[in-house]
């Protein structure tokens, strides 16, 4: 709100590059600007996904290149979240936002700001936060007068200061403690023991036990430990449901990822429609570098298919009137119309992917950590408070007072204070440090599952590949022959063309002088050089007798009885795969490939990363067949993969782990996304993970510690206001502390 | 220690601005992009004059 104002006027400003108004009245005169601007017509709010920012340098960078382009009136990067929203007019379109992003050196993908809409107002969140704040300054005033009466303060003096401490304390533990009374109602309705039931108990009993005493003017009062508890279990709440938000957050993010629309042909003119209201039989356009929206027949064009993401094969298929395809193919050369047999929730894509959704609700639920604790702890508590209630009334002859206050005591004494932090504050460090170097926690168990893997099982195409190639034996062919080529090749966006004639510009080749190129959308490129016919393209339209059992294009010059020549190439390999397998082999994992791509494509990679258990030629099912055998061996699987073929894998093994250019189908069964390209991040996730579970155990050993040391002293009635402040604030600072120390 | 009636309604006072500061950042969603927030402090940009 605030800040809105001097967002929308930096946004005005910046339509004049770099900020710096050379005379005074330009800086006046936004105002009539700002005006018309609020008149103006519904802009375009555009959200872009920025896994690479980090610094004070990419702000100013990105929200520099941003402003740039006319029409952008405020932009704005979100570190936390590395995110950048945009306020633009309407005719600045997303595309041109993530061009601009790709100039400034940053990878940038688009997101639906309808659907993040509802992270934004994280209000939840936002309330958390205001109670914590409001315990917090309670705490603070409340130890205050605390401390006074532990040194000393006697009579009317510590009945006064009893009193203002309770003017502080109650409205406070009824303001922060509703969250706890909440829950805990709800678990006591179906009839569960949580963890809330405890807690909302020493907080109702504390106050009260206190306000009775602070009345006949009595010597202890639990003031301090009423709102110091609220306080150390909101704080866990919090950064629990910051790390839940995160997660949701993120979910939400993938879905945005891909915004679904289609171009619809109704007689001659293309409108632009939203998938859902597609319907069968429809005219779609696919334009080369898209992806099919839907299912459907070629009725018109040529042009090459990348089916990777669904099958896993990295050669480009031919495509041309009549090719059935799918949704989630990707479209190489040519422009392709297509008509629509089946749109949205009949697309053989959502099909696959509500398989995974009912895979998903088959999986057993992992018991987490905390929830195993919870379930041992709290009726301990309980039967420990009661019993010190019994049995002191029983030694006293019945002297109710007494037992309360004893009852309290192990009842504030036991709270899991720590308890509630342990998880908490160690999911956030591990998930905090995670993101910063890429990876994304879907799932707050996750950590846990990751930290028992002993087996790594990769696909090839997209997960340790990119599935961009690379040529190969470009230094084979004659420089004339390599000349010609980037001629040919630079006319052209598709991937191999493209692959090639980077190759050749960066070994310093100009183009030879060919004319007349034109793309013949399925085939290759064509041209005349010298008078004669050259061709770049499929091996039997240059000619070609054989065919290579790797990726190759052809070139044919033209000159009478020479064959055409044979450009190779690989797979790229995503940059960190390489270190990748290093660090697995180092920490002693059985690491294994498998593929849906040919024999030979495996073979090779296989053989680059030192990889020695690989299947080629994987179907889908087969993939998640391997993946449950090695689970019945008692083998603890993570899954890396990214495509469709990958998700019954993915969704079968004990941990996934997808990159964010996988299908989304795949991203939603998987654990864990790797946001950037670099594939590295992978071996310190699995690193992280053990560790912080490890810091996990050690925290619930400190709870555990403090609670027999400070229990006896309750239970015997010897602990005071003060010990049990102690015991409270030590544990939950060393729990935190200990956290903090994951590296 | 008739000085008490007047340091505790002073702290209180005090503490009670803290809060007011709080509730007033919270609201104003300063706690949205903790992380953009430090980092802004480092760039040069408006150092020779405020942002307009």
């Amino acid at each position: 709100m605030a800040l809105a104002e001097p967002d929308l006027e930096r946004g005005l400003d910046g339509a004049s590059p770099v900020g710096l108004s050379a005379c005074p009245a330009c800086v006046a005169a936004p105002s009539a600007e700002r005006i018309a601007a609020m008149a103006a017509p519904a802009d375009a709010r555009i959200m872009l996904s920025l896994p690479a920012a980090h610094c004070a340098a990419c702000i100013s960078t990105l929200e520099q290149a941003a402003q740039t382009v006319p029409g952008v009136r405020s932009a704005r990067l979100n570190l936390t979240l590395k995110r950048l929203s945009v306020e633009a007019a309407p005719e600045v379109t997303p595309a041109q936002m993530i061009e601009v992003c790709r100039k400034a050196g940053y990878e940038a993908h688009e997101l639906d700001p309808g659907l993040l809409s509802a992270t934004e107002t994280d209000r939840q969140g936002r309330e958390l936060l205001m109670r914590l704040g409001v315990a917090f300054f309670a705490m603070m005033n409340v130890m205050l007068l605390s401390v006074a009466v532990w040194s000393g303060a006697e009579g009317v003096t510590r009945d006064m200061f009893h009193w203002i401490s309770a003017a502080i304390a109650l409205p406070t533990v009824v303001f922060a403690g509703q969250p706890f009374f909440r829950s805990a109602w709800a678990s006591l309705k179906v009839g569960r023991l949580g963890m809330d039931v405890p807690i909302s108990l020493a907080l109702i009993l504390a106050s009260s036990i206190s306000l009775f005493e602070t009345i006949y003017s009595g010597h202890h009062a639990y003031f301090d430990a009423a709102v110091m508890l609220s306080f150390f279990l909101l704080l866990g709440r919090y950064l629990d449901h910051r790390t839940r938000a995160v997660a949701r957050s993120a979910a939400q993010e993938l879905a945005a990822l891909e915004v679904p629309r289609a171009i619809v042909v109704t007689d001659g003119s293309e409108v632009t429609k939203p998938i859902s209201e597609v319907l069968a039989g429809d005219l779609v356009l696919v334009r080369p570098g898209g992806r099919m929206p839907v299912d459907g027949v070629v009725v018109a064009g040529t042009s090459e298919l990348d089916r990777s993401l669904l099958t896993g094969e990295s050669l480009p298929v031919w495509a041309g009137e009549g090719t059935q395809v799918s949704a989630g193919e990707v479209n190489l050369t040519g422009p392709l119309t297509l008509r629509v047999t089946a749109a949205g929730r009949d697309s053989s894509l959502h099909r696959m992917a509500d398989l995974v959704a009912v895979a998903e609700s088959a999986k057993t639920r992992y018991t987490s950590l905390a929830d195993r604790a919870a379930s041992a702890y709290s009726p301990l508590v309980h039967l420990l408070s009661f019993s010190a209630f019994g049995f002191w009334m029983w030694q006293t002859g019945g002297d109710l007072r007494y037992a309360v206050n004893i009852s309290a005591a192990v009842l504030i004494i036991t709270c899991p204070c720590a308890l509630g932090l342990a998880v908490p504050a160690v999911v956030t460090a591990a998930s905090g440090r995670l993101f910063r170097k890429g990876l994304l926690i879907k799932q707050g168990t996750a950590l846990e599952r990751l930290a028992k893997v002993d087996t790594v099982v990769f696909d090839k195409t997209g997960t340790l590949t990119l599935g961009q190639p690379e040529v190969t034996n470009l230094a084979e062919h004659p420089k004339v022959a390599r000349e010609v080529a980037l001629a040919l090749a630079g006319a052209s966006s598709h991937p191999l063309a493209l692959a090639l004639s980077e190759a050749a510009r960066a070994e310093g080749l100009r183009p030879a002088r060919v004319e007349e190129i034109r793309e013949v959308p399925g085939y290759g490129i064509e041209g005349l050089w010298k008078g004669r016919k050259v061709r770049l393209g499929r091996a039997e339209w240059c000619g070609a007798a054989e065919t290579l059992p790797v990726t190759a294009t052809w070139l044919c010059t033209g000159d009478d009885g020479a064959a055409p020549r044979a450009f190779t190439f690989a797979d790229r390999l995503r940059p960190g795969a390489v270190e990748v397998m290093a660090a697995l082999k180092a920490q002693k994992m059985r690491v294994i490939l498998l593929s849906g791509d040919s024999q030979g494509a495996v073979a090779a990679l296989a053989a680059r990363l030192g990889i020695e258990e690989w299947t080629a030629g994987c179907l889908p099912a087969e993939k998640a067949a391997r993946v449950a055998a090695l689970k019945a061996e008692g083998a603890h699987v993570l899954m890396v993969g990214d495509g469709l073929n990958d998700t019954a894998a993915l969704t079968a093994a004990d941990v996934s782990i997808s990159p964010a250019t996988a299908l989304d189908a795949a991203r939603t069964a998987s654990d864990i996304v790797l946001l950037g390209q670099d594939m590295a991040p992978v071996a310190d996730a699995l690193r992280i993970s053990r560790q912080s579970t490890r810091r996990m155990v050690e925290n619930f050993m400190i709870s555990g510690g403090y609670n027999v040391i400070a229990v006896p002293l309750a239970l015997i009635g010897a602990a005071t206001p003060l010990a049990a402040a102690l015991a409270m604030s030590l544990s939950s600072i060393t729990v935190s502390l200990n956290a903090l120390r994951l590296k | 220690m008739e000085i008490l009636g007047l340091l505790i309604p002073v702290s209180l006072f005090l503490g009670g601005i803290g809060l007011l500061a709080f509730v007033w950042a919270m609201r104003s969603r300063q706690f949205d992009d903790p992380d953009g927030d430090a980092n802004r402090i480092l760039t040069k940009d408006w150092d020779d004059r405020p942002r307009p």
